[in-house]
């Protein structure tokens, strides 16, 4: 679904990015983990199109298309989605237009018909219980004066309403409550699906007790410096990232 | 009226252009335009096929039928029956229930009594440059009047008075509700006004007696020039309303997006105890236009209120500044004042400007003003586009939630059209 091969990339003539290579199936679900300022969010901003990143090297496929050469709204109506690590408050726009706008661009660039009213209306309230999110939150102005908590079941409602073939979520579980992961998790969880591939940003154990990732990879000044499975995540908790961006910097002398 | 008119000329000649506005504009050569162009026909054109095909494009976009379209660029109109019929039906149906409603020179032929005795009774001609110029040459306009207890039935509007196609440079509009009656009247059309003309200088006034109740809406669609700041309308207006009455109430909501320069502030003259004045206002600049637009509150009589919001988009290079003027008067006892200024800015060539003037004698008054100034950011770009939401499209959405407030104050139809009028007026204002 998605393959990943040597990007690297610069944030105002900073490289960021050092050559990553990834490979995502549909059906499974990678977490990246690594430390403050290794490039994560790097990494998903050039997947989603931020223009203000400059992808100098590498080239990356999705679904077998060129996906760099897309603009970003095509990649979001191609079936990429991003769970901002941190979103972003546009008063003025209501929560629920917002996502409709949203869905329907995605049907018009896929030839389908605007969903009605009704069956919007339906839809909504299937994905609201499935993440359990308050609809007094629904009709504000999208993320303005959100708790930070509500804002990131803000981000995997919108998720579960576009029904992303890749949904990438940038530390989704930080700034939720005890109570709050569960639900998210959940909700991710039953977003799950042989057709949808999810890469999970996180620095914390407890968000992969709940959702089981196939593969963990670990990012250290933008390179991947070690794959791994499940195990790999919790050897991390038990260790810290010493003993790998040691080895990682060893290599580098 | 000719003595009227003389008066108005003689005393024109004596006045200056005004320089204070925040605008600048090559000065008017006032010989060269053509005061007196009526009955005046434009161009008949045979078929659709011989309209600017730009301005198609742009009435598709709006949605007006292809009847109105005709109507509209004066293509000759043996076909467009439906809205000369919807006219006349409305004008049966208004005048059954004593409602006045036609053209201002329909009105000094058939109603001289109530035109001598309220025209230039809001804005006198000597009040200013342009006044008295539309005061000595006004071609013509529409007139209103509403009896006693009367509540006009239907949204008033320029737009089903029959021949309101030609009321174009020097137009005259008097409105007047008469003791606890209420009129919503709409001016202007959302469609694009190809218009030769260069200096519009209209005039209008609105009476509100005890209790009555007048709101008026504007959408000024003038052509604003092209992409390199050529042509345009120069757009000089001045209205002004008086609650001459108690608990009279006028109420202005104004969507500003066309014309080259705008010079404009709808008034209230708050003189009966408990009266209410309203301002909403949307003016969106793009391109190299100007707009100075804002009002004034005249506080006058007891227990007297107003409220102001008005809301500044700028684009491109142009310029957009709010003038407001408050004024409580020293017997305007407990006059209260809310105003509410926004701007906002897409990109960074764009200029927002506020320049709010209180005047209080009155120590019982209290005026609140608020403003803020906000860009729409990167960042929120991004996100929209992460959604599948194009840019152009995210920028309207933001424009329209920011202009939100002043649009629920038009009538239903007419919000839908303003709004998109503002997507239109938009387009190719992001990089
Ligand atoms: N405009 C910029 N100019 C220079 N450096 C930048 C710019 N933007 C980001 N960076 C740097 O890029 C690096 C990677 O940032 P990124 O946000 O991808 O890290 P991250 O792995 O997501 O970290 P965290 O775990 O804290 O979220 C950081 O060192 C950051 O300071
Ligand atoms: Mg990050």
């Amino acid at each position: 679904m998605l393959s990943i091969k040597n990007i690297h990339a610069n944030i105002d003539g900073k490289q960021i990015l050092k050559g990553i290579n990834l490979e995502i199936k549909a059906g499974e679900v990678h977490a990246i983990m690594g430390p403050n300022g290794s490039g994560k969010s790097t990494l998903s901003s050039v997947l989603a199109g931020r223009e203000e990143y400059e992808v100098t090297e590498g080239e990356v496929k999705f679904l077998g298309k060129d996906l760099l050469s897309l603009p970003a709204e095509d990649r979001a109506r191609e079936g990429l989605f991003l769970a901002f690590q941190y979103p972003v408050e546009i008063p003025g726009v209501s929560t629920t237009n917002f996502i409709k706008a949203a869905v329907n661009e995605k049907r018009k660039y896929l030839g389908q018909d605007p969903l009605d009213a009704v069956s919007f209306l339906k839809m909504m309230k299937e994905k609201m219980a499935m993440v359990e999110i308050n609809q007094s939150l629904l009709s504000r102005s999208i993320n303005e004066g959100f708790s930070g908590g509500e804002k990131k079941r803000n981000e995997v409602f919108q998720m579960a309403m576009l029904e992303p073939k890749l949904a990438i979520l940038d530390e989704t579980d930080s700034g939720l409550d005890i109570d709050a992961l569960r639900i998210v998790a959940n909700g991710i969880n039953k977003l799950r699906s042989s057709d949808r591939a999810i890469l999970l940003i996180t620095h914390y154990q407890r968000l992969l007790d709940y959702i089981q990732p196939d593969f963990v990879h670990v990012l250290y000044k933008g390179k991947i410096v070690k794959s791994g499975t499940k195990e790999l995540a919790l050897e991390l908790e038990e260790r810290g990232y010493d003993f790998i961006t040691e080895a990682a910097d060893m290599a580098n002398l | 009226m000719l003595q009227w008119r003389l008066k108005a000329f003689a005393h024109w000649l004596k006045l200056e252009e005004p320089k204070w506005p925040n605008v600048t504009y090559p000065p008017i050569n006032y010989q060269d335009i053509i005061y007196y162009a009526a009955p005046k026909k434009k161009e008949q054109l045979n078929s659709l096929d011989e309209v600017d095909p730009e301005l198609l494009l742009t009435f598709d976009k709006l949605g007006i039928s292809l009847n109105e379209q005709k109507r509209l660029t004066g293509v000759a109109v043996d076909v467009v029956m439906d809205s000369v019929s919807i006219a006349t039906s409305f004008k049966e149906q208004l005048s059954e229930i004593g409602v006045i409603f036609c053209s201002i020179s329909e009105a000094i032929q058939k109603h001289p009594e109530l035109v001598k005795k309220y025209l230039g009774s809001v804005v006198p001609m000597t009040d200013n440059y342009f006044s008295a110029l539309n005061s000595a040459v006004f071609t013509d306009g529409s007139f209103c009047y509403i009896p006693k207890g009367v509540r006009c039935p239907m949204e008033l509007s320029t737009y089903f008075r029959i021949n309101a196609e030609n009321s174009g440079q020097f137009e005259r509009t008097l409105i007047i509700a008469e003791e606890e009656s209420y009129v919503s009247y709409l001016e202007g059309c959302t469609a694009p006004m190809r218009d030769e003309n260069q200096l519009h200088a209209a005039v209008v006034e609105l009476v509100a007696m005890r209790k009555a109740e007048i709101k008026y809406s504007t959408v000024q669609n003038w052509y604003p020039g092209d992409k390199e700041g050529k042509g345009g309308i120069y757009n000089f207006v001045t209205k002004r309303g008086i609650c001459a009455g108690d608990h009279a109430k006028i109420s202005w909501t104004q969507v500003e997006t066309g014309s080259a320069v705008t010079w404009k502030y709808p008034s209230v003259i708050l003189k009966g105890d408990y009266s209410i004045g309203e301002f909403y206002s949307v003016a969106f600049t793009n391109n190299y236009q100007q707009a100075d637009t804002g009002t004034k509150m005249i506080h006058l009589g007891k227990n007297t209120r107003s409220r102001i919001v008005a809301k500044g988009i700028s684009a491109g290079k142009s310029q957009n500044s709010y003038r407001g003027l408050v004024r409580a008067g020293k017997g305007a006892l407990n006059a209260r004042n809310f105003s509410q200024c926004d701007s906002l800015l897409l990109g960074d060539q764009c200029g927002a400007h506020t320049f709010p003037y209180i005047e209080v004698k009155n120590k019982t008054a209290i005026i609140e003003h608020e403003a803020t100034t906000s860009k729409i950011g990167e960042d929120q770009l991004f996100y929209c586009k992460q959604r599948g939401i194009d840019a152009e499209t995210a920028v309207a959405m933001i424009v329209n939630g920011f202009a939100k407030e002043v649009m629920n104050q038009l009538p239903m139809e007419f919000a839908i059209e303003a709004q998109k009028l503002l997507a239109i007026s938009m387009e190719g204002s992001v990089g």
